[in-house]
């Protein structure tokens, strides 16, 4: 059981800079997020795009920003729990208890929940059926590559994941690539690397087409493709990997009784408390009159929930408000010389 | 102002006067129209606003740029007249548009 003063779920800039804000008024924090890297959003969806509306920022990408947060914490120590979900939530005492679908426990007082529009899961394929054969002949991820070796593997998508591992898996099995249109979103290099691989017949690719039905009977047999033009494909294969980005889902959130409207949390404007005692919602999530859903409104609520912690943390200690360029015991904290 | 109709995939038809300058998704998540979930707010960054355009309507409205073909790429049944709808700017030349929207968004 790991003991914090608050458990933070999402790695995205509200999370971080709550993080920060809960740290330099002396309280511990651990932050749990789905992704397996730091950054949320702006690592996940637009890691290239710029951002031009962060205070004093007259530019920065998403990465960079994702850099300057994480530079910005490493002062303090704390611990990140990556490829985590937090599935179950319930209370004990004064404290909450905290599950994630690893087994990983919490005991906390204060659970900030900053977790965007929900964790991020890998879309999958619109033909129902392919769910009866998840995990066993159909991924969205790969974990173990040898598992198709000398196997025919079917992947569908146009962006580097998909060409990666078209290009990777080329070398010790047969691989069809299948995508729905001509051009591919991924590094160029990699696909003129498909198109070379496709002319000298390692590759078989499949443009225009997309999936219309998976056939097996308890075994993945075949698959049928469609192009724009109604021709349809049946294609022999062992394996179907699709690589179609993620989604985001609130998933386990929506059942912890808290007042949830269009996959946002109501809070109030002073603690951005939910209607659940010590447990907060800021950024993306949160939701209260005038609400803007700007990376610089997360970091004012988490600045506030982060106070509103400190109580439930410390019932027996007066917060006192401090500035970090005079305080001696912020600087302390942050590891500066104070003058 | 435009009167946009929007079309469930089970057949509910809803009709509603969208402001100029709004985007299709906008009109849709204001006026509490079910299937766009637009996650991300209209960055074109998730492609939880897709919408099949009537084909009628496809070539009279601007022509997507290269990030929203991108994305349409991880949208749930893409076809070939498929459009983000915060990508879909509203002006009184799409008075009568019709937009069919998925029976998914993921």
């Amino acid at each position: 059981m790991n003991k914090t003063d608050a458990l933070i779920i999402g790695a995205g800039p509200t999370g971080l800079f709550t993080a920060h804000q809960l740290k330099l008024i002396g309280l511990d924090c651990e932050i749990v997020d789905n992704l397996d890297k730091i950054g949320g959003q702006c690592i996940e969806l637009y890691p290239d795009k710029p951002i031009y509306d962060i205070p004093a920022v007259p530019e920065c990408t998403g990465e960079e920003l994702t850099n300057n947060l994480i530079n910005q914490i490493k002062p303090f120590d704390i611990k990140f729990h990556l490829s985590e979900r937090v599935d179950e939530l319930r209370k004990e005492g004064n404290n909450w208890i905290v599950k994630t679908n690893n087994g990983t426990t919490f005991l906390t007082p204060n659970v900030i929940i900053a977790g965007g529009v929900g964790s991020f899961e890998p879309r999958k394929f619109p033909v129902k059926e392919c769910e009866k054969f998840e995990n066993k002949s159909v991924f969205y991820s790969i974990k173990d590559k040898n598992i198709f070796k000398d196997k025919i593997v079917t992947i569908f998508g146009g962006g580097d994941s998909a060409l990666d591992w078209a290009v990777e898996l080329s070398k010790n099995s047969k691989v069809n690539l299948v995508h729905r249109r001509d051009d591919f979103r991924g590094a160029q290099a990699t696909v003129d690397k498909i198109h070379e691989l496709s002319k000298e017949g390692k590759i078989n690719l499949f443009t225009k087409y997309q999936m219309t039905s998976i056939k097996g009977n308890g075994q993945l047999e075949s698959i049928e493709i469609k192009n724009d033009n109604k021709d349809i494909k049946n294609i022999k294969t062992d394996y179907v990997l699709g690589f179609f980005g993620l989604i985001m889902q609130l998933g386990p959130i929506a059942n912890w009784g808290l007042n949830i409207d269009k996959k946002t949390i109501e809070v109030d404007t002073e603690r951005f408390e939910t209607k659940q005692k010590g447990i907060y919602a800021v950024g993306d999530i949160c939701n209260y009159p005038g609400k803007l859903k700007l990376i610089l409104s997360g970091f004012h609520e988490g600045a506030l929930a982060a106070r509103a912690c400190f109580k439930l943390a410390r019932p027996n200690e007066k917060y006192r408000f401090e500035f970090t360029t005079s305080s001696k015991t912020i600087k302390n904290r942050l590891g500066v010389k104070s003058d | 102002m435009a009167k946009i109709t929007y079309v469930t995939n089970d057949n509910q038809v809803h009709t509603v006067e969208v402001q100029n300058g709004l985007t299709v998704m906008e009109g849709a998540v204001q006026n509490d129209i079910p299937g766009i979930d637009a996650d991300c707010g209209g960055g074109m960054a998730c492609a939880t606003c897709h919408v099949y355009v009537k084909e009628n309507w496809f070539d009279k409205i601007a022509p997507k740029e290269d990030g929203e073909e991108d994305m349409l790429d991880m949208a749930f049944e893409p076809k070939k007249n498929s459009r983000l709808s915060c990508q879909i700017i509203v002006s009184d030349e799409l008075d009568g548009l019709t937009i069919n929207i998925p029976s998914k968004q993921s």
